[in-house]
């Protein structure tokens, strides 16, 4: 195939990237030409990959992440690295070592995190479609935030193979794009099964959305809609939900009893993982260099205070505290009992009804520095992780604003069936266009 | 309850540094979090139920790996085709 290439150079005011590709090479296909933007946590071969952190400044991965590799071959445009919470860790793309991404609707405020980059970069119109990751609501925090359309895919449907783990139980590459075409376009080229994943199915996607969804049942649960959600945005989610209603679908009320525990049970598993992910990080194979003349404990523990921001080291702490062996019992393993109450919960709800729908984000964007407590922050991840938890597929697609700043729906559905969460949330779009 | 004692200890378990200075905001914020986390205390229940497990193993297969310089490119110190690392004893 003849390599060609287009010309990449953005005017980028909001930060979204880290890193620009002027030039990228493409070849036929699905995609030939277009501008795909990356995370910066997915390894592209040849290009610096720093998941916005110091400790990787300078790291230029030696392969393709498999998903990078299918972008390549259906004939994307690979157009650069975009910003994000530092190794993933956060939900305002403020805890990035290269400085915090604006949101392209108010600059004043945050795009949501932590693929904040990819969603500014959408909204801003520099890219049609970009990769994100989503532990805990990373692509649909943002999507939600900056008016554009998001899907975390089910466990196993997209390959992790060269995604820079964080937290492996929970996190999955997904597809951000300014329509759910776009998002179902790009979600076509990268799922399906990878050798090098031993979680990864053999589920290939390959649907082209449809609008109808008469007589689809959709599940309202009642904490979605509860306190801790802003009555403005619950507001505005109730009016788009009776859109689908206007379309033929039917609502039944429902209730999450698990999501009381499903925070502290997500916080509890990804830090605990990120512990020992993280330890990788130690000058000696990537990074800023270990001093070898010093003991392993002194030189890691230099590398590592320099070159790992606060809130990294703050998770990389909870997480191995929580693992000590008088804790583990108190934490981890009651994290794992209510983790599989979430997934019981909706099993049982999706006995009844075919999707679930409520607010991707229980307020909008947040201002610069307005989230600076950690707890606070952590909490505004409640409506987002019980899909995590579960392994199941989820989308946001915006459906109004409130104070003047976008909102998401969220649309969660069966492990498996991320055909049908996009064909809601197109038909959602469809009806609103 | 833990002390900035405790996290001192756990920074040093964890590798990551921690300056006097940030002992106390660390120590406030751990409290704060790990209070959050002692909700879990109350969940009832059993841990996931193994099922429906199946072998995902494949056959090891020899294939060519990336060459030596591409492995080492992103090292900072190396050494006659070895990656250089600080004295464990």
């Amino acid at each position: 195939m003849a390599e060609k290439s287009i010309v990449f150079e953005p005017e980028d005011r909001y930060n979204a990237f880290l890193t620009v590709c002027n030039k990228p090479p493409h070849t036929d296909g699905k995609l030939a030409g277009i501008a795909v933007a990356v995370k910066d946590n997915i390894s592209t071969r040849g290009i610096e990959t720093t998941c916005a952190s110091r400790i990787l400044k300078g790291y230029v991965p030696p392969y393709d992440a498999h998903v990078v590799g299918l972008l390549r071959k259906s004939g994307a445009a690979i157009a650069g690295k975009t910003n994000m919470d530092e190794f993933g860790m956060g939900t305002t793309t403020e805890n990035s070592a290269f400085g915090p991404t604006l949101n392209p609707c108010d600059t004043g405020r945050v795009p949501g995190g932590s693929s904040g980059g990819s969603a500014a970069a959408i909204a801003a119109g520099m890219v049609r479609m970009a990769l994100g990751t989503d532990t805990g609501g990373s692509i649909r925090c943002p999507a939600a935030f900056c008016g554009i359309t998001g899907l975390k895919p089910s466990y196993g449907r997209v390959s992790r193979y060269g995604l820079i783990a964080y937290a492996n139980s929970l996190e999955q590459i997904g597809p951000m794009g300014k329509t759910v075409t776009d998002v179902s376009t790009l979600m076509e080229v990268i799922a399906g099964y990878d050798r090098h994943d031993s979680t990864s199915h053999n589920k290939p996607y390959t649907h082209t959305p449809k609008a109808d969804i008469k007589g689809l049942k959709i599940g309202i649960p009642a904490e979605y809609f509860g306190p801790g959600v802003d009555p403005a945005v619950a507001g505005v989610v109730k009016k788009a939900i009776g859109r689908l209603e206007e379309l033929g679908a039917t609502t039944v009320p429902c209730s999450i009893p698990s999501m009381e525990y499903a925070l502290a049970a997500y916080y509890v598993t990804c830090t605990c993982e990120a512990s020992s992910n993280l330890a990788r990080f130690d000058g000696v194979r990537y990074g800023p260099a270990a001093d070898t003349k010093k003991q392993w404990h002194d030189a890691y523990q230099e590398v590592r205070r320099a070159g790992f921001g606060t809130e990294v080291r703050r998770r990389i702490m909870l997480g191995t505290f929580a693992l000590t062996s008088g804790y583990y019992g108190k934490y981890y393993a009651k994290a794992q009992v209510a983790r599989e109450n979430v997934r019981k919960d909706f099993q049982r709800i999706f006995d009844g009804v075919d999707v679930i729908a409520g607010p991707t984000m229980p307020t909008v964007a947040f201002k610069l520095g307005e989230k600076s407590d950690p707890l606070s922050m952590y909490l505004a991840d409640i409506l987002t992780v019980p899909a995590n938890l579960a392994g199941i597929p989820a989308i946001s697609v915006p459906c109004g604003k409130a104070d003047g700043m976008p909102v998401g729906l969220q649309i969660m559905g069966r492990h498996f069936d991320d055909e049908r969460v996009v064909d809601v949330a197109y038909a959602y779009e469809q009806a609103v266009i | 309850m833990v002390s900035e004692k405790d996290v001192q200890h756990i920074a040093e378990l964890a590798d990551v540094g921690i300056s006097s200075g940030e002992l106390g905001t660390f120590t406030h914020q751990f409290n704060q979090i790990l209070e959050y986390f002692d909700q879990l205390d109350a969940v009832k229940g059993d841990a996931a139920a193994i099922k429906d497990l199946y072998n995902v193993l494949r056959e090891d297969e020899i294939e060519p790996s990336l060459p030596q310089e591409e492995v080492l490119r992103n090292a900072p110190a190396k050494e006659d085709g070895f990656i250089k690392a600080p004295r464990v004893m």
